[in-house]
């Protein structure tokens, strides 16, 4: 999992059938160090996230893994709001 | 699998409820000859590893099968801690 901040939202009325009711989140990438990375995901949030809170972010194939987005067209989504991140100097 | 070592730890309150009870480690994947490689990953520690440990984890789609519940949203597991590595040459990596 990777480790991003919410910095927007996506709203689209026409979208594919199994996406309807799925909240979509912009999320920039950020390093566990908290520098940020250029590079974001469109996420489906699955605990609602909200603007601006630091997220983990699970991507690719294991974005199905869940009841939600099971077999679904989603290659990223919000799995946890991050409270704290300890790193060893 | 790749190799990484543990460099620190991530707390949610709020995630995923397949999630719940699983400790996330913040792991740096390193090459074959233990030098830091890429970024540092989250990862669903399964083995019980601690900071500084070195481990290897397995990614994509196949991190949720040694979960309990097939359907948890993991990319990245920790699936064991190394105690030794040896190569060809030499002895890489010993706890």
């Amino acid at each position: 999992m990777i480790v991003g901040k919410v910095v927007g939202s996506v709203w689209a009325t026409r979208k594919e059938e199994r996406l309807k009711g799925m909240k979509l989140l912009i999320v920039q990438h950020y390093n566990v160090d908290m520098t940020p990375i250029e590079d974001y995901h469109i996420c489906v949030d699955l605990v609602d996230a909200g603007l601006g809170d630091l997220v983990l972010v699970t991507r690719g194939s294991s974005a199905r893994q869940t009841i939600q987005t099971d077999k679904k067209p989603v290659d990223a989504i919000i799995v946890g709001v991050i409270d704290r991140i300890d790193l060893k100097k | 699998m790749r190799l990484g070592r543990v460099i620190g730890s991530l707390h949610c309150t709020k995630k995923y409820p397949a999630l719940e009870g699983y400790k996330l480690l913040i792991v740096q994947p390193v090459d074959s000859s233990n030098n830091p490689e890429g970024m540092p990953l989250i990862c669903v520690d399964t083995v019980d590893a601690g900071v500084e440990d070195v481990v290897y984890f397995v990614e994509a789609r196949d991190a949720s099968i040694p979960l309990k519940d097939p359907l948890t949203p993991s990319d990245a597991t920790i699936t064991g801690i190394i105690e030794r590595i040896d190569t060809i040459n030499r002895e890489l990596y010993r706890k």
